[in-house]
């Protein structure tokens, strides 16, 4: 299929980090006011690292392997770090996403920045 | 297993088009317009097809200009009924919401020339009300246009009441037959119909060739001027290979029609109830009054694209209504127009079946279509809410 790439496919088709975390340190949940689609990210965050992360998508191919790629660049990664992701930085990682599916991975920006704004709001002290 | 299930979209041309458009390309390629031989023999199969087809729908030949395909004669329709309109001071129109865009597009612009248009609502269970259309027929109707088959939801319309009632209001009633022309039976007369659109490639025939029937009496408005083609009334020279290849696809699908009618609904009906297991999901518009290749389904707490690309990595092409699936990222009109909200519409199937499917392939796409859906609540935020009680549930 030539309307993804086969990074798109493969995250699309085996999505990582797929599900919940009972407790989170930090939970965000987004929405597209266009297209109507929802993303929730659960984040695990020891340390000021963050250990683990879930997602929930229901949306498109676009959308859930926007979630996906999102969550595995954030793994590891200091809360810090994990602020200045971007939807460029997910759409690259998955070697493009055609022009009108774009908003998809600022769904998956937008999802975690709120999951690290929830976690930072809980520990005002980091 | 490979199963095309998109036959609303388009369809496999029938090895009858195929080979009488080879035909038309090796032996009768003259210019129909030629005096000589060549071009003679041309026009001899050109007025062929113009029989065949004419046949089929019970018009007369002179009734019947060939055409782009659906959309053209579409537009042409309209703004021939509408010029018309204009000359007597009739400037009003009456449609239904879910018509394809070839029609709704038209009707916008026509809007802007200062024609006042009336969508009527074609209820749940996709279909027109008699009583409503009359009371919307005016002293300045000029058309009333209203597809014989919705493209989407593959409900059928009273077609033969509308045209009645048109007449006995002298009104101009057009319909887009492009879903139902050798899918359902026509008769242009009894049916009271004064202009139909077809498209050749919905029923196995090429891509990018359709007709126009317009009843004798009504003068046609060109929309490509030109050479006297079509008896000046679409200029161009013809596409004859097209043109022939539609008349012998029509042939054949008119000819094993109820055949093929029967098996499709037998089958339609078995993807419906095996469909119907999955819960929180909904059939979209009436389950008898419809195209007999026609399913067409929402599941609550899914998307639609996620479920075509994940059927297609199964073998199955279908389609959906879903925003996602739409470059403008609009939701189905023609599911808004059922009273679907976005959410409903967001998660729905539209499965169109040809007519060589097999109970094989039907058990085998209600598997993976439950297989899918499943897949994807399994990690929907929004099935989540609705399962927790955060969320009512839209359908059952
Ligand atoms: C109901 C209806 N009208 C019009 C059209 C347009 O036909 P075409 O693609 O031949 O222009 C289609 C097909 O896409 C259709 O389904
Ligand atoms: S989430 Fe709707 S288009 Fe991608």
């Amino acid at each position: 299929m030539a309307l993804y790439s086969e990074k798109v496919m493969e995250h699309f088709l085996q999505p990582r980090n797929v599900g919940v975390i009972e407790n989170a340190d930090g939970v965000g949940e987004v929405g597209n006011a266009k297209c109507g689609d929802i993303m929730k990210m659960y984040l695990k965050i020891d340390d000021g690292i963050i250990t683990d992360v879930k997602f929930e998508t229901f949306g498109c191919a676009s959308a859930i392997a926007s979630s996906s790629m999102a969550t595995e660049l954030i793994k590891g990664q200091r809360v810090e770090d994990a602020m200045k992701l971007t939807n460029q930085a997910v759409a690259e990682a998955l070697d493009g996403l055609p022009a009108y599916k774009m908003h998809c991975s600022v769904l998956a920006e937008e999802a975690i920045r709120s999951a690290l704004e929830d976690y930072q709001s809980k520990n005002p002290n980091g | 297993m490979q199963i095309y299930a998109d036959n609303a979209a388009t369809t496999k041309m029938s090895e009858a088009a195929i080979e009488a458009m080879n035909d038309c390309m090796r032996n009768w390629w003259g210019n129909p317009s030629s005096l000589y031989t060549i071009g003679q023999k041309a026009k001899e199969k050109l007025e062929e097809a113009r029989e065949e087809i004419a046949a089929i729908i019970n018009a007369s030949p002179r009734e019947i200009i060939f055409t782009s395909g659906g959309s053209e004669s579409d537009n042409q329709a309209l703004l021939t009924a509408a010029a018309k309109g204009n000359r007597s001071g009739k400037k009003h129109i009456i449609s239904s919401a879910f018509e394809h865009h070839a029609i709704l597009h038209t009707l916008n612009k026509l809007k802007k020339n200062g024609f006042e248009v009336t969508l009527l609502p074609v209820h749940e269970n996709g279909v027109i009300r008699l009583d409503e259309l009359e009371a919307a027929i005016r002293e300045d109707t000029c058309l009333v246009t209203i597809m014989t088959a919705n493209n989407e939801i593959g409900t059928i319309q009273p077609i033969a009441e509308i045209g009645e009632l048109c007449r006995r209001r002298g009104v101009i009633f057009h319909t887009d037959a492009v879903q139902a022309v050798g899918h359902l039976p026509i008769d242009v007369k009894a049916q009271n119909i004064d202009m139909l659109s077809a498209s050749a490639h919905k029923f196995h025939g090429p891509k990018g060739v359709g007709f126009l029937y317009a009843r004798k009496g009504i003068i046609l408005q060109n929309l490509i001027e030109g050479g006297a083609q079509e008896r000046g009334k679409r200029a161009g020279t013809e596409n004859l290979p097209g043109i022939t290849a539609m008349a012998a696809a029509l042939k054949e699908a008119a000819a094993n029609m109820e055949r093929d009618n029967a098996h499709k609904t037998e089958i339609r009906d078995y993807l419906i109830k095996g469909l119907s297991e999955i819960h929180h999901s909904a059939l979209n518009g009436d389950a008898k009054q419809r195209l007999a290749g026609n399913v067409n389904f929402s599941f609550e707490g899914i998307e639609g694209e996620s479920i075509l690309i994940l059927l297609d990595q199964m073998g199955i092409s279908a389609s959906s209504g879903s925003a996602c699936t739409s470059g403008a990222l609009d939701p189905s009109h023609v599911l808004l127009a059922i009273g679907r909200i976005h959410d409903v519409a967001h998660g729905s199937l539209r499965l169109t079946i040809g007519e060589d499917i097999t109970r094989e392939q039907a058990d085998y796409m209600i598997d993976s279509v439950k297989k899918v859906v499943a897949h994807l609540r399994s990690f929907s935020p929004v099935w989540r809410d609705l399962t927790e009680g955060k969320k009512e549930f839209i359908l059952k």
